[in-house]
């Protein structure tokens, strides 16, 4: 590495620590439904949308009511994106001619993009419409992203609340999460890109006759407002196969640092807002330092392992205009995030930094993770760390004041299960069947890191992909497509069921007995039963893959 | 319809502090909200929002909304930044592609660093451009002319894999060595420094490279 190298990663953890008070107050403050600068320029909006839909903002729901207005609204959303894609040969806005979506890929789509996971079994450039890139795509883009946000503020609200059963109103939650917080940052980000050269135009796509005479067609398409929701939104979908790989995805290294930084600007953000929402910044900013601690080592692992391999510049997959600094930087962003968008192809990484890919993702993504659903996710882990802390002692363990019992437990248990069940179950299966192994570009063991990484960034609604499985066949859109939807209902429903459990017991006062969560002994169990529920699930599934597989390179071994 | 969807809060959770209670508490699933809410945040998000953001790149940035499209003689030659494909010997070589510069669709090899795939083909790659100029050795060759991008499309080489080609290009256009310098210029003048002197890579446009250089006789 020289000195650049670490400069690009220095400013790019100075501008994302720098940004995380002001927008994480102005995120609390919008959330609370106070004024901000905001309110006078999107106010107006805010008040048309209640209007129009009949929303009473002073309606408050319990989590039941609050839980089934999140899975209907996503329900809808599903289908229509299902539906659109069996019927945009019809439809208009489709100038490139493209056929309909074959039932199996629209709906691993539809889930993918509902579940804010954005994995992606086509390409986008010779599969979708422009139409069903803006209103399918683009609009599950903000809404999953929205979602995240209000499954957040509902527990949040549970743990603040005073014995009452509310947790605030769905409705009111997803539009001030639009309005105020994805639609502004994604206006900024687009015109930005755009100016950076993102294309961004309903036109068909250009037909070129190179310099040595041959034919090119250049895909065009609303892609700058697509890709700036993909980014702010941990969603991760690109436009363009390729992803932000793609020139007209990311053109220049300016562009690529506002997109890697856009992939983690709003969860960690987050983390700040839960501080304050709570009314204790302190553990705010040590949840949000575990966090970092472990994104730093997970990209320090990364780069010693890329620049280690030989004296080369780059590497397969990767793009002259980035170089290997920033594609690592992005690939450790993207998973820790639960982004997954890629500026570099991760199944050309060396084995080691594929490794740390995969198994930040199989953290459950809840360093920094999903928007919303990074902080959710952390937050299950918390209130783990608080009952195995409460154990050792022997006390009934409370977090924040509000006792844990059975119920909280179980449903954190379960929250774990649910997406590591569906990751090593489903790659173990695929494991054995024909139809699955049939899909496998590579031998050896880079072949199980393609099979488990795949079911890995499903069940844990990532997205990025160690594209060299062909995953556009039947088994892998129907499987992987329901391993999305039981990573995300699967965790955010406990959430629901904690949140409701938890909004109605009483606050206890802090006492000298009480277990303290904003010290350097909390932030240290944290981060080890983090690391211990991670690596007892899933190492043995890791060092039959990435770990096996940086062994025999070092050995010279190739498959 | 409403009725369908209606429930009563449970009752334990009522039970535990009912005098709490204040605000208008909603007592049943409204799904004609949610419709409704749908409707209107996709039309918000996915018509409203795109069509702004094209009408601002359309009146402000023209050029690159439209995809950075490149003229030669009123001939569209491509886009400047989407890679084409250049094999003569006159042209400056771009990376190798694994889509071989055909933009639909983009993407890369996704071979690991231990395939042995991947092994041949730069062994391949390195055999071509050794074949092509005699005078170099293989550990001359920059990384980038071996190793193929993530894209398939980057329209970028280093200023060493153009500074690499140089001799070839010149041989095969008939020019003398004393044209040299003047390539060498043109590179220099064509290379893209890091953004705001720190982001990314130096790197050179190869197309806009081979156009300057037809331009050059």
């Amino acid at each position: 590495m020289r000195v650049n190298d670490y400069l690009q990663v220095i400013i790019f953890c100075l501008v994302l620590i720098g940004l995380t008070p002001p927008l994480g107050l102005y995120m609390a403050r919008v959330f609370e439904g106070k004024k901000t600068v905001m309110s006078p320029v999107m106010g107006w909006l805010e008040n048309l949308l209640y209007r129009l839909c009949g929303i009473n903002q002073n309606e408050e729901m319990d989590w039941k009511i609050y839980t089934k207005a999140l899975l209907y609204f996503n329900l809808l959303g599903f289908l229509f994106l299902f539906v659109l894609q069996l019927a945009q040969k019809i439809l208009p806005l489709n100038p490139a001619n493209l056929p309909n979506v074959a039932w199996d890929s629209a709906f691993n789509t539809a889930a993918s993009f509902m579940t804010n996971t954005n994995w992606q079994s086509y390409a986008g450039e010779t599969t979708m419409s422009y139409l069903t890139q803006m209103i399918g795509l683009t609009v599950q883009n903000f809404l999953s992203a929205a979602t995240g946000i209000t499954v957040f503020l509902a527990l949040t609200r549970g743990l603040i609340s005073k014995s009452k059963s509310s947790l605030g109103n769905f409705w009111v939650d997803m539009v001030r999460s639009l309005i105020y917080v994805l639609l502004p940052l994604s206006i900024l980000l687009a015109v930005i890109l755009n100016s950076q050269g993102v294309v961004q135009t309903l036109s068909s796509y250009k037909d070129a006759t190179t310099l040595q005479g041959a034919n090119q067609t250049i895909p065009l398409g609303p892609a700058a407002s697509q890709i700036a929701i993909k980014q702010l939104g941990t969603n991760g979908g690109g436009f363009f196969n390729a992803n932000s790989a793609h020139p007209f995805e990311n053109p220049t290294p300016l562009a690529n640092f506002l997109e890697v930084l856009a992939i983690l600007l709003i969860p960690a953000a987050l983390v700040y807002s839960y501080g304050v929402m709570i009314g204790n910044r302190k553990h705010g900013w040590l949840l949000f330092f575990v966090m970092f601690a472990i994104f730093a080592l997970g990209l320090g692992l990364a780069l010693w392992s890329e620049y280690s391999i030989s004296s080369a510049t780059i590497h397969e997959g990767q793009e002259v205009r980035l170089g290997i600094t920033n594609s690592v930087l992005w690939m450790t962003a993207t998973t820790c995030a639960s982004n997954g968008s890629v500026n570099a192809m991760y199944s050309s990484l060396t084995p080691l930094a594929g490794g740390v890919a995969m198994f930040n993702i199989m953290l459950g993504e809840v360093v920094f993770g999903g928007v919303g659903s990074g902080l959710y996710g952390m937050l299950h882990i918390v209130l783990l760390t608080v009952f195995l802390a409460g154990l050792m002692v022997g006390r009934t363990p409370e977090y924040l004041g509000k006792k844990i019992e059975r119920k909280e437990v179980q449903m954190v248990i379960l929250s774990i299960l649910l997406p590591s069940a569906a990751i090593l179950i489903g790659a173990g299966i695929a494991c054995v069947l024909p139809v699955a192994l049939s899909s496998l570009s590579s031998k050896g063991p880079h072949g199980l890191s393609e099979i488990l990484y795949a079911f890995t960034s499903a069940s844990q609604n990532n997205g990025s992909a160690f594209a060299g499985l062909n995953a556009n066949t039947v088994f892998y859109n129907v499987v992987l497509g329901l391993c999305m939807i039981i990573g995300r209902f699967g965790v955010i429903i406990p959430a629901m069921v904690i949140a409701g459990s938890l909004a109605v017991k009483r606050i206890t006062p802090v006492g000298s007995g009480t277990f303290a969560t904003d010290n350097f002994l909390f932030a240290a169990l944290l981060v080890g039963v983090l690391i211990i529920v991670g690596v007892l699930t899933f190492f043995p599934a890791l060092s039959l893959g990435p770990l096996v597989e940086h062994l025999l390179m070092l050995k010279g071994r190739g498959f | 319809m409403k009725d369908n969807f209606s429930e009563e809060p449970a009752n334990e959770l009522r039970g535990s502090s009912p005098a709490m209670e204040t605000a208008t508490f909603s007592r049943r699933f409204p799904f004609v909200i949610c419709v409704k809410l749908f409707i209107v945040t996709t039309i918000l998000t996915g018509l409203i929002y795109p069509l702004f953001i094209t009408l601002i790149g359309q009146s402000v940035f023209n050029n690159s909304s439209n995809g950075s499209i490149l003229t030669y003689n009123g001939r569209v030659v491509g886009s400047a930044l989407i890679g084409q494909k250049f094999d003569q010997d006159k042209y400056f070589w771009p990376r190798p592609s694994s889509q071989d510069y055909n933009p639909l669709p983009s993407g890369g090899s996704n071979l690991s660093p231990t395939s042995q795939q991947l092994k041949a083909l730069v062994e391949e790659r390195k055999q071509k451009l050794l074949a092509a100029d005699p005078t170099k050795k293989d550990n001359e060759i920059p990384s980038d002319l071996l190793y193929a991008s993530g894209s398939g499309l980057d329209p970028h080489i280093s200023p060493a894999a153009a500074i690499f080609q140089i001799d070839r290009v010149l041989k095969a256009r008939g020019l003398d060595s004393g044209k040299k310098d003047e390539i060498i210029k043109l590179i220099g003048r064509l290379t893209e420094g890091r953004d705001l002197g720190v982001f990314g890579e130096p790197r050179v446009n190869v197309l806009k490279l081979n156009d300057e250089l037809d331009n050059l006789r």
